[in-house]
């Protein structure tokens, strides 16, 4: 992290788990010196209710995120692509446990 | 962009204007790393940060009474709520950051005076009364204002509003229960709660901001879907609700004009005093120099306690560089002896 001056943070992203059985969900995000005292900031901040029974933090700027700019078209490939989809086959409409 | 905008680039604004627009025609969300008009961008920071701020300061009239609850049931609930108003804050800088504009700069805007916050906390909080006419009137235009942004357009502006709102109703409810409790005691404490209603009532229907025809960014707002109801819209809202839930609490509302209105079905209300509605905004409300003082010293107050974590931070940091390093020596040792065992064994092999 290259923020060194007083109070300027590097920037965590929190991911709260809700309960058991769940996945970790991003929660928002804050500023903190380390990963130690973001995890207890994050615990503050995001599970003042019980809301969570685990909380990740990741640097934000260690995040990669698809191109924004590409918008629909990184993803069109899955579409057109009906068959993917249980719905596609409707042959077997009436019969059961199908 | 440069002064020396190609045709192309033209070009691609455009598509990506286009798309913004679809987005919000669909009424879509808007995230981060999309486009957006810089106008867009710029009003939803003002808007976002000016909510922070709001909360950030709003913390002050409560916290002023923690020391002085009547007991320690009131006094953890209190705590709990001004602890809730921090962590609003902190929810909406951080939805707000993520529109390019840093913390420190935020921050910065709040303590220069540079930026505003919600006139209302430029209100004193007198009496213990006072604590149940901020959670009941306060709050509860809070929420009021909060519900429709659960929806607007900006994808974290909405999702902090669905943490907050989750927050608002139990702050809402205890600042009531406050005021029930008052006024079902002796006559003077029901004078004290029915005096901090008559304060706080004006003040809080003036959270909806002026009335539609004198708030001429309304309109954009709404065009981008992230106002939904216009200021008036939801101030009746609000009246409508408070009406009967001043009835149960067996207190009156300060407003000789209010009354049912058949024909429109709701309640009609007097004036408001906008006059000194825009003098508090002007700085000139009975707090506002005392809030900013306060979040001042706070902040310079608290400077040796960032400075502490960053030097804890900097300290567990060489620690842990200092083990690393001690242990990537040992394990240079342990691969040295591990390559020369290997290598007689090796030799013994060839020996063999
Ligand atoms: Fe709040
Ligand atoms: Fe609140």
């Amino acid at each position: 992290m290259s923020e060194n001056q007083t109070g300027n943070w590097p920037l965590w992203e929190v991911f709260v788990r809700s309960s058991r059985g769940l996945s970790h969900v991003h929660a928002g995000s804050l500023h903190a010196p380390d990963a130690t005292m973001a995890v207890r900031n994050a615990r503050d901040l995001y599970t003042r209710r019980n809301e969570g029974t685990s909380v990740w933090v990741v640097p934000a700027d260690a995040i990669t995120a698809s191109d924004p700019d590409s918008k629909g078209g990184y993803f069109e490939s899955a579409q057109g692509k009906s068959y993917r989809h249980a719905t596609y086959y409707t042959k077997s409409e009436g019969v059961k446990h199908l | 962009m440069t002064e020396q905008t190609t045709t192309a680039d033209q070009a691609a604004t455009t598509a990506e204007q286009q798309h913004f627009e679809h987005l919000i025609s669909e009424d879509s969300r808007v995230e981060p790393r999309d486009w957006m008009p810089e106008a867009y961008r710029k009003s939803l920071t003002r808007q976002v940060s000016q909510h922070a701020h709001s909360e950030i300061i709003g913390m002050q009239p409560e916290a002023n009474w923690i020391t002085r609850a009547p007991s320690l049931k009131r006094k953890a609930v209190l705590m709990a709520k001004v602890q809730d108003e921090a962590g609003h804050g902190l929810y909406l800088y951080s939805a707000a950051e993520t529109l390019g504009t840093p913390r420190s700069v935020l921050n910065e805007q709040l303590l220069s005076g540079k930026a505003k916050y919600s006139s209302i906390f430029n209100y004193p909080a007198r009496t213990w009364a006072d604590m149940g006419a901020i959670g009941w009137l306060v709050d509860g235009a809070a929420i009021c204002n909060q519900v429709p942004l659960c929806r607007a357009s900006y994808g974290p502006y909405g999702r902090a509003m669905v943490r907050i709102c989750k927050e608002e109703s139990f702050h809402q409810r205890q600042g009531w229960e406050i005021l029930y409790e008052l006024s079902h005691g002796t006559e003077a404490q029901k004078q004290m709660a029915q005096d901090a209603v008559n304060r706080f009532y004006g003040p809080a229907l003036q959270m909806f901001g002026p009335p539609d025809a004198d708030s001429p960014n309304s309109q954009q707002s709404m065009q981008w879907n992230i106002k939904r109801f216009s200021n008036d819209e939801l101030r009746q809202r609000f009246v409508d609700m408070i009406v009967p839930q001043a009835e149960a609490l067996g207190l009156t509302l300060p407003d000789p004009d209010l009354k049912w209105n058949e024909e429109r079905g709701h309640y009609d209300y007097g004036q408001l005093d906008w006059d000194e509605f825009m003098s508090v905004i002007k700085g000139s409300g009975p707090c506002n120099v005392q809030r900013m003082k306060r979040r001042r010293e706070a902040h310079a107050q608290g400077a040796w306690v960032r400075e502490a974590a960053e030097a804890y931070a900097q300290r567990q940091a060489r620690e842990a560089a200092e083990a690393a390093a001690a242990a990537s020596a040992t394990d240079a040792e342990a691969t040295e002896e591990f390559t020369v065992v290997a290598g007689r064994g090796s030799a013994e092999l060839i020996g063999a």
